[in-house]
């Protein structure tokens, strides 16, 4: 039902694209992530909460077409559905129905509670196209709570050493999950310029974001001591602003030593919008699919454990033009 | 282990030793006495036997994750360190039981003589019990790399806070045989901890490298001159009847030197003494690589001790029945001459000759022959200094030899920049290799105005082809260049790589085909090789 090519994943029977990374007519979309969703297609297809990321991110003249969660478009025969992913605000899977036979994309998604994203729900399918970007055994999340507490304190030790701290995060996802799990009790949050225009848009569609300030309208002369400065990007430029900062990031990667020393941050919290190994062995069981294919990351590793396990699977991008009926 | 754990995750989370000594001065005030005692002489290196083989705990690990080989090894590949993929694959997510790290050294002691399958039981629950990061610290006690880019000179520095007392002193307490199941912290971090541990060492004084003309240091009467040895710098401790031989290393060597076991008892005592372990024959210095032989094989047979006899090549008294290390240098060379000389040449000690010089140009002139003479070059030391722990500047000087020099071709020529853009002053030299001239080293300093003079007129008759800046000249003038280092490569077209290249003269005396050879240098690397 799906095919992988340079275009990106397609639907012959519903001659539409999955997240395509080349102008195709047709567009459906799992999320607002830049890896997912590109600009030039000539109509997009996507859950409602996603539409005001992408009239930001790619223009506010395509052709943006957002549905609820759980409702169905037909296109060509083929019945499709978004299901929520967990991953970012309005992130979804992609159910695809046509024949009697059911698919899922997964598309990013992961189970752990996050403040503003829809939990994810499993999707029962006949094949399920997960994606594995942290696929080995040793990545396990901690939970979001110990996380919390840790940033919570190293904000607080900073604050009270009379630092600021700069934390490094995607503009969209990872920023207002950070905002959302920290305690705003410890100083004020400000958001550079990619942050604070995300959280705009987030905020006017009706996300209830805690305060923010845009940290360029803050005066120049204001000291910054004790804030929690949320980026995308650390450079020479905020560092001076900040006077005496520390610097952390938040990704699934930090929950390794190696890359944590080498990202040049005097911390690494492991926050990751993706799923770790044991929620993606559960999420394959519950949907009870019996054919899995992987992508991204560990797909080689995911893929033998499964067919070690019995399953049939392969990966992604292995799969060819086989079969277009 | 939770404190030892905290320990080395700040350690880890810093690269700013100012922050290291923090954290360490913090930890060593907040854990019980016994975990600072086990902290320091982890982070010293001082380590227990393995209880297990890394091929146990992969084992174990794959079995507790519930994986195939395969992907354990896959893990590994990702994460980069043993201790950290077992732990990220089998922590058990909270700490259940508190206990401290001398307990739990202990428990694994008692692991050490029951069964594989009780050690795998054992290490398998305690990794499951815990969060990844004790989990992390915990397998880095069983697989022994407890590194966390801590020098000893931090340990001291945070000790000497903690315990207010300076730094040599505390270097000096941490010296020695101790193992955290022999000595208590109060014991170890005690005035009269020496008495306490008759084989302690003293924190080795150190020289710094002279690098301009002795004439800075003052008058040459301020500083009494010795050959720089080139053997084994070592201290000879005996006390209470035994004889102890103390690398620079802080490792105890004695073994290695069985020839120096008549000193015991015939030695005052006590007495520590500093000097260079020699191999010699008769008077003369051997090479390095006789001593080498002595540290790397596992048991020094007679025969060897025979045929390449070791001396100690005494410079220094540290404790003559009382610790002398405050008396002035000449007055410590005064006492070294009332022990050492009345022993006489069969016992396999002597005193390093003082080299006589009332001017500068004497040494300068020693020193030409140092080489000659098996040695490295000089050292320098003031008269009137104590012996100072580590490198004190303007204690010891070490005046080395040029390390190497070469005689290499001209072949080309570029003009230099700024006042020096009218002249030829920066050059390029070739060596021979395969009958032909390789470009080698680039060198634009160490010629008088006159000699630069000389050479920019040369280059100026000489000139076969222009490229841009550059000359290409007949290749006939021959010079001396001295380099810091050279190193065997393959990717340069000479075959060496050069570091810190110096013009030391123009060769007139020699013709271009009497240039160096990339063989010729190729053997003086091997030579050196040998000795390091
Ligand atoms: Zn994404």
């Amino acid at each position: 039902m799906l095919v992988p090519t340079s275009h990106g994943l397609y639907c012959p029977q519903g001659d539409f694209f999955i997240d395509p990374r080349r102008s195709v007519a047709r567009a459906v979309i799992t999320h607002g992530h830049s890896d997912h969703a590109y600009r030039g297609m000539d109509a997009y297809l996507c859950t409602q909460e996603t539409v005001p990321i992408l009239r930001h991110r790619l223009g506010a003249h395509g052709h943006y077409h957002g549905v609820r969660y759980g409702e169905t478009v037909v296109m060509n025969g083929v019945r499709v559905s978004f299901h929520p992913a967990g991953h970012v605000i309005g992130s979804a899977q992609v159910r695809l129905e046509y024949a009697g036979e059911v698919w899922v994309v997964s598309g990013d998604y992961k189970r752990q509670a996050d403040p503003f994203a829809v939990s994810f729900e499993p999707v029962r399918c006949s094949t399920f196209i997960t994606e594995t970007t942290f696929g080995l055994p040793i990545y396990r999340w901690p939970s979001p709570s110990v996380v919390a507490a840790e940033i919570n304190n190293w904000w607080r030790e900073n604050a009270a050493a009379g630092r600021t701290s700069i934390i490094q995060a995607y503009s969209l996802g990872k920023a207002q999950r950070i905002m959302g799990m920290v305690d705003a009790s410890i100083g004020p949050m400000m958001a550079t310029s990619a942050v604070h225009a995300m959280n705009t848009v987030l905020a006017d569609a009706g996300h209830a974001l805690p305060p923010w300030k845009n940290l360029a309208a803050v005066d120049r002369n204001e000291p910054l001591t004790g804030s929690l400065v949320i980026t995308t990007g650390i450079d020479a430029a905020l560092l001076r602003r900040c006077k005496d900062a520390a610097t952390a990031s938040a990704s699934g990667w930090m929950a390794i030593r190696g890359f944590r020393r080498r990202g040049n941050h005097d911390r690494g919290f492991v926050v990751s919008d993706h799923t770790d190994w044991p929620d993606l062995m559960r999420t394959i069981r519950e949907t009870g699919a019996e054919r899995i294919l992987a992508t991204h990351g560990s797909t080689s590793a995911v893929v033998r454990t499964l067919q070690e396990q019995g399953l049939q699977a392969a990966e992604l991008e292995d799969v060819g033009m086989e079969r277009t009926e | 282990m939770k404190h030892l754990s905290a320990l080395y995750h700040a350690l880890d989370a810093t690269t700013k030793t100012g922050r290291k000594v923090d954290v360490l001065v913090k930890a060593f005030t907040s854990m019980p006495s016994d975990d600072v005692l086990w902290s320091i002489a982890l982070l010293l290196g001082k380590r227990p036997r393995r209880i297990c083989t890394t091929t146990e705990l992969r084992q174990w690990a794959t079995m507790a994750a519930q994986i195939s080989p395969w992907l354990f090894d896959e893990c590994y590949a990702a994460v980069g360190d043993l201790a950290e993929t077992i732990a990220m694959l089998v922590h058990g997510g909270h700490t259940e039981r508190q206990e401290s790290l001398a307990a739990t050294m202990a428990s694994l002691e008692e692991l050490r003589s029951t069964s594989d399958d009780v050690r795998a039981a054992a290490i398998t629950s305690r990794w499951q019990t815990q969060t990844a990061d004790d989990c992390l610290v915990f397998n880095k006690l069983l697989t022994g790399g407890f590194r966390v880019g801590v020098s000893r000179g931090l340990v001291v520095r945070a000790l000497a806070v903690v315990f207010q007392a300076d730094e040599a002193t505390i270097t000096h307490r941490l010296m020695g045989n101790w193992t955290p199941n022999t000595i208590t912290l109060d014991q170890l971090m005690a005035a009269d901890s020496v008495v306490a541990d008759a084989a302690k060492p003293y924190p080795f004084c150190l020289a710094s490298p002279l690098d301009a003309a002795p004439e800075h240091l003052g008058l040459v009467d301020e500083y009494r001159a010795e050959w720089k040895w080139d053997g084994i710098r070592a201290q000879l401790v005996h006390r209470g009847g035994r004889l102890y031989v103390w690398s620079r290393g802080e490792e105890l060597i004695t073994d290695r030197f069985p020839e120096l076991d008549v000193l015991r008892g015939i030695l005052p005592d006590p007495l520590v003494l500093d000097g260079e372990l020699l191999a010699m024959d008769n008077t003369t210095v051997l090479p390095f690589a006789h001593l080498q032989k002595r540290i790397s094989r596992r048991t020094i047979s007679a025969a060897m001790v025979r045929a390449v006899p070791v001396r100690f090549m005494a410079y220094d008294v540290l404790e003559h029945g009382y610790d002398c290390r405050h008396l002035a240098y000449h007055e410590r060379r005064r006492l070294l001459e009332t022990i050492v000389e009345p022993l006489g040449a069969s016992m396999p000690i002597t005193i390093s000759p003082t080299i006589q010089a009332s001017e500068w140009s004497h040494l300068e002139d020693a020193r030409q022959r140092a080489r000659a003479l098996g040695t490295e070059g000089l050292m320098l030391k003031r008269r009137d200094a104590p012996y100072q722990p580590g490198r004190t500047k303007g204690v010891w000087w070490k005046w080395k030899v040029e390390p190497y020099t070469v005689d290499a071709v001209m072949i080309y020529a570029q003009a230099g920049h700024g006042n020096r853009a009218s002249q030829f002053t920066d050059y390029t030299f070739a060596i021979w290799k395969d009958g032909a001239l390789v470009p080698f080293a680039k060198a634009y300093s160490g010629l008088t105005k006159a000699e630069i003079a000389r050479v920019d007129a040369f280059v100026k008759a000489n000139t076969k082809e222009r490229f841009g800046p550059v000359r290409t000249v007949v290749p006939s003038m021959v010079f001396e260049l001295a380099f810091e280092g050279l190193q065997r490569s393959a990717r340069h077209k000479s075959g060496v790589a050069v570091r810190f290249p110096r013009i030391v003269r123009i060769r007139d005396d020699k013709t271009a085909d009497q240039a160096d050879s990339h063989q010729t240098i190729l053997a003086m690397l091997d030579a050196h090789e040998q000795r390091t």
